[in-house]
């Protein structure tokens, strides 16, 4: 029935890949979990914080590896403990919280990049620092739709404490919620969430994933639920196109979804009806005529 | 110990109670043995010189610093049973039963943040709220009476950022009242509010008082304490007299309490 030479055709044409619906569906999944847990991120201020943890869970992921561990039990003690550490510096010397940060998950990131160098299958570095999202096998897969599932189902469940959290802790506190609890929550699963996307796109583009969504998504609206919305449905567009064009254009598939989140942002940045810049331009500039003309007219 | 706290503790029914207690931030004393019980239904205003201690009070009271010395207990009254005090609780406990509604100084919060004003006067029901806090309908109900009684029904929806000074106060006014609490502690929910802004706080604070609840309220507005109050602390690190705010204002105590008077230097410690 349908035209193979069409569009439909040449969408259909790369499922037709078991290993392209498998890259295709861990990137939607990885992105919009990424998306949703960037909402809370770059409201709190704690960007810098994502970047950390991401890269803090490398060592743990290949510990994990090397002793046949979940991957995600390591992920979580190293980002718990890139945490820890990122307190212990910053409350008990001279050295700034950024500073501290970027430390602690440089240190923690080359040890990983270490132990992968010395553990058999040194294949596996590219894979983890770039992602092998074209190699994600079933188990993978289930492991990503698991892990992103509880990350998802955590977030939502606890929206409203959340939210709370990043807005006023001393309210929180105030009304016997433990702002500490919430944190702690929070980058708990931003550890889990980590390792569903470093298979993806890779350790180092992790953090794009958790920022660019949620700050699109912050310049098209001042309501949070919307935001919830707004944020993965750009990640999950992005991530789509992204992994269609790498198909297309034979280029890198993490890179090219990154690419698409960055691409939405720019669009957004510039011609956001609410909070862009060339909109706010285009109106100041035509209220500046107008009151020329009034200031010009007798 | 002066009259009113003592008056309060011998009636058995104390909203608040401080015993001795010392707040040390480093090498600042901030608070140095303080002694001091408000009894329930009452509005007690806090007064004293920048520095004096009274955020620092407020905080004690929410268990947001922990005192170095002396105890703090919370009466667990409720507003129909004023009188009836059960047991006395921390400030932990009492903070976990909602007890206590906490207007601060400075919502040091970020303006821009994506919030209503509905929503953040529904902050104040989450304590009373299941596991998702999800809001019924009787949050729903408290949350337009609290903004009702604030005047900002026409605002609710805006974002809170938008809002003027004197309106957002109002907002997070209307939040303590959403929660519910027998003792709201408000930290100069005055600075920078205008003559209609304030009158709205203040006859709402009354309408609490006479609904059972305690008011502590910090202010440097001297003039409008009389009328705003039904006690004063008035505070140098020490309670340096709690009374009648007309007792209080004394213009004596007051040169001790600000340091107008160069003899009452002599009595400070510093
Ligand atoms: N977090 C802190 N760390 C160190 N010192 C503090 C801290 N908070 C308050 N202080 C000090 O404790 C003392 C009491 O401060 P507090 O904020 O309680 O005063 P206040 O009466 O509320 O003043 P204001 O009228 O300016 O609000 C001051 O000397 C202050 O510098
Ligand atoms: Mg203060």
């Amino acid at each position: 029935m349908t035209d193979p030479t069409g569009l439909l055709g040449l969408l259909l044409e790369p499922l037709q890949f078991d290993f392209m619906v498998r890259a295709l569906l861990a990137t939607v999944v990885a992105a919009v979990v990424c998306a949703l847990l960037s909402c809370w991120l770059v409201l709190i201020g704690w960007s810098l914080m994502g970047d950390a943890v991401s890269h803090a869970v490398l060592p743990g992921v290949v510990l994990a590896y090397i002793v046949g561990a979940p991957f995600a039990v390591g992920a979580l003690v190293f980002g718990f403990l890139a945490v820890a550490l990122i307190g212990v510096v910053r409350d008990t010397s001279r050295v700034k919280e950024d500073a501290a940060i970027g430390i602690v998950f440089t240190t923690l990131f080359s040890l990983g990049l270490v132990l992968v160098s010395v553990t058999p299958s040194q294949t596996d570095l590219s894979h983890i620092v770039f992602g092998n999202v074209l190699g994600i096998g079933t188990g993978d897969l289930l492991q990503i739709v698991l892990l992103g599932g509880v990350a998802a189902a955590v977030l939502l469940v606890k929206r409203r404490d959340l939210t709370l959290f990043a807005f006023d802790p001393t309210h929180a506190h105030a009304i016997g919620l433990s702002p500490r609890v919430l944190g702690a929550v929070l980058l708990g699963v931003l550890a889990l969430t980590s390792v569903v996307a470093l298979q993806t796109v890779g350790v180092i583009l992790v953090v794009a994933m958790l920022i660019i969504p949620g700050a699109t998504a912050y310049l098209l609206t001042d309501r949070f639920t919307s935001m919830l919305v707004i944020a993965p449905s750009i990640a999950a567009v992005s991530a789509v196109v992204g992994i269609y064009a790498s198909y297309f254009l034979d280029v890198a598939p993490g890179g090219m979804v990154v690419l698409a989140q960055g691409g939405v942002f720019a669009m957004v940045f510039l011609a956001s009806p609410r909070h862009g810049v060339l909109v706010a331009a285009i109106r100041r500039r035509s209220r500046r005529r107008a009151a020329g003309r009034t200031a010009v007219s007798p | 110990m002066t009259t009113h706290t003592e008056r309060a503790r011998t009636a058995g029914s104390t909203a608040l109670d401080l015993r001795g207690v010392t707040v040390r931030y480093g090498d600042v004393v901030a608070l140095d043995g303080v002694d001091l019980a408000i009894a329930p239904g009452r509005i007690c205003g806090l007064v004293g010189m920048n520095g004096s201690g009274k955020s620092t009070l407020v905080k004690t009271v929410m268990g947001l610093v922990t005192p170095d010395e002396g105890t703090v207990s919370v009466g667990a009254l409720t507003p129909t049973a004023a009188l009836t005090p059960t047991a006395a609780l921390t400030p932990t406990a009492a903070r976990k039963r909602g007890l206590v509604g906490y207007v601060p100084q400075n919502e040091d919060i970020d303006g821009a943040f994506p919030v209503s004003v509905a929503d953040v006067v529904m902050m104040g029901r989450y304590g009373r709220m299941g596991f998702t806090r999800r809001p019924r309908p009787a949050d729903h109900a408290a949350v337009a009476e609290a903004l009702e009684r604030v005047e900002l029904t026409d605002l609710a929806r805006r974002q809170i950022g938008s809002l003027s000074g004197g309106q957002r106060k109002r907002a997070f006014v209307a939040r303590g009242i959403a929660q519910g609490a027998d003792i709201l502690l408000l930290d100069e929910p005055f600075a920078g509010v205008d003559k209609r802004s304030e009158a709205t706080i203040s006859r709402l604070l009354r309408e609490l008082a006479d609904d059972g609840r305690t008011v502590v309220v910090s202010t440097h507005d001297l003039r409008a304490l009389p009328a705003l109050c039904d006690e004063a602390v008035l505070l140098l690190r020490r309670v340096l007299a709690h009374g009648d705010p007309l007792d209080v204002l004394r213009p004596e105590r007051l040169a001790a309490a600000f340091g107008l008077d160069v003899l009452a230097e002599g009595d400070r410690d510093d």
